[in-house]
């Protein structure tokens, strides 16, 4: 049994029939090409599959294609339009990485994060970090990094 | 890992979920996904088809009339925290909703998802075991109310039906005098409640008039906690009467106690008590 749906993702409109029981981050990584969001724990705790579906974040390893059906999503991919994003541009800066592999769901994270509080303190961006892992560990200059972009964006601090 | 094969049906309406479920043997509902996707995906569930309710406004929101609130079964985490009308009538409820998962997951978890799934390590549970909520459920022969502490029936079990649906939560409003809070001992990487502390006080004057208290996490499903009501009521609310009704918790929670690698039934146990002094010390606060 497959399923018609109809997606709008970075812009674009896609239409494609899927099996149920594919996940959406699996549609945008195999059938769409979008490999930005990655596939981590697999069990919605690491957060690298983070894309902004209808304005939120979500974990697309925990929900299905055919689930989405309708909605607009935006991934890392779609972030950068007249050169990188503020946020992207501050992890640049302030080295918010180090193997890279979480950097796009810390990313879509940051972005819902900002937008709900444009100005957090270093405690409330790793609050609102919860649901994004660095097995790096390297939070310490993520969080420089999402204060930075919210300084630029704006915020206060 | 991937989910084994499944059919997929989109419900335009309750009856027509109700009716999709009665022709599919096996169906689930889904909704935000977020207990059931893990389970197909281990396959630790056998569903044979989805019954995509998402989509029903009708199992949306939430509204206050008479004392009470109505919470849609389709709500989501991230909007128990931020409702305004919970945090006047209810606000146990925005606090625990606020320390559910994490943000992506509060954004697509919903609420009836949450309690038809019966994690032990879930939170609304033990919350609304202590304030007496109500689940409306319907089915193919109407719809029926049942009480928070009937509908959880032990480890990942309910009072559902194979053809039930889960529409909404009903809670009654805070009355004055009353304090209420949930005090959360969270599991760092997976965010569940390692230990889950719910107190719903009421003071008249100095004393405790009535308490209700629940413990999750550490037993098979939420657990209404007696003794340490017991204890707290017609008494003073100072430290040493809290202390004292934490101290009793041990009895009231059974011989099968939940355990594994990060923590087990015995440690759990002694966090019962913390958590259940931490709940009633921060009810007990608010009851002013």
């Amino acid at each position: 049994m497959k399923v018609p749906i109809e997606v709008t993702v970075n812009g674009r409109q896609y239409r494609h029939e899927v099996e149920p029981r594919l996940l959406l981050v699996d549609y945008l990584r195999d059938t769409l090409d979008l490999t930005g969001a990655k596939i981590g724990c697999d069990t919605s705790q690491c957060g690298s599959c983070t894309v902004e579906m209808n304005g939120t974040a979500m974990k697309s390893c925990t929900c299905l294609a055919v689930q989405a059906d309708g909605s607009t999503i935006t991934t890392i991919e779609g972030l950068a339009v007249d050169g990188l994003h503020p946020i992207q541009e501050a992890f640049w800066n302030k080295h918010g990485l180090q193997c890279g592999f979480c950097t796009p769901g810390m990313i879509m994270a940051a972005k819902e994060l900002l937008r709900n509080n444009p100005s957090p303190s270093p405690d409330e961006v790793r609050h609102g970090l919860e649901g994004n892992i660095c097995r790096c560990t390297g939070y310490t200059n993520i969080v420089k990094a999402v204060q930075e972009a919210a300084a630029v964006m704006g915020g206060a601090s | 890992m991937y989910a084994a094969q499944i059919d997929y049906h989109r419900a335009c309406s309750l009856q027509e979920a109700i009716a999709l479920l009665q022709e599919h043997e096996g169906a689930k509902i889904i909704a935000g996904g977020h207990s059931l996707i893990p389970l197909l995906r281990f396959r630790l569930s056998d569903a044979s088809s989805l019954i995509d309710i998402g989509r029903l406004d009708e199992l949306k929101g939430i509204s206050r009339s008479n004392g009470c609130v109505s919470i849609g079964a389709l709500t989501t985490h991230a909007e128990l925290a931020s409702s305004d009308v919970l945090k006047d009538a209810c606000p146990i409820i925005p606090e625990a909703a606020a320390v559910i998962g994490d943000p992506q997951v509060r954004n697509r978890g919903t609420v009836g998802g949450n309690l038809a799934h019966a994690d032990p390590g879930s939170d609304l549970p033990t919350v609304l075991v202590a304030l007496g909520a109500e689940f409306r459920v319907a089915g193919p022969s109407g719809d029926r109310l049942v009480a928070a502490a009937d509908f959880f029936q032990g480890l990942m079990s309910t009072a559902l039906g194979n053809d039930d649906v889960l529409t909404s939560v009903e809670v009654p409003a805070a009355q004055a005098g009353q304090g209420m809070a949930y005090a959360k001992y969270i599991h760092p990487a997976s965010r569940y409640a390692v230990v889950g502390a719910a107190a719903v006080l009421t003071a008249s004057g100095d004393t405790c008039s009535a308490a209700r208290v629940a413990v999750g996490g550490l037993t098979p499903s939420a657990t209404r906690a007696p003794s340490v009501e017991c204890s707290l009521t017609g008494n003073g609310l100072g430290e040493k009467a809290q202390a004292e009704a934490a101290s009793q918790v041990a009895n009231d929670l059974g011989d099968d106690l939940l355990g594994d690698i990060s923590a087990s039934a015995g440690y759990r146990l002694k966090m019962a008590e913390v958590y259940v002094g931490r709940a009633v010390a921060a009810a007990a606060a608010r009851t002013a």
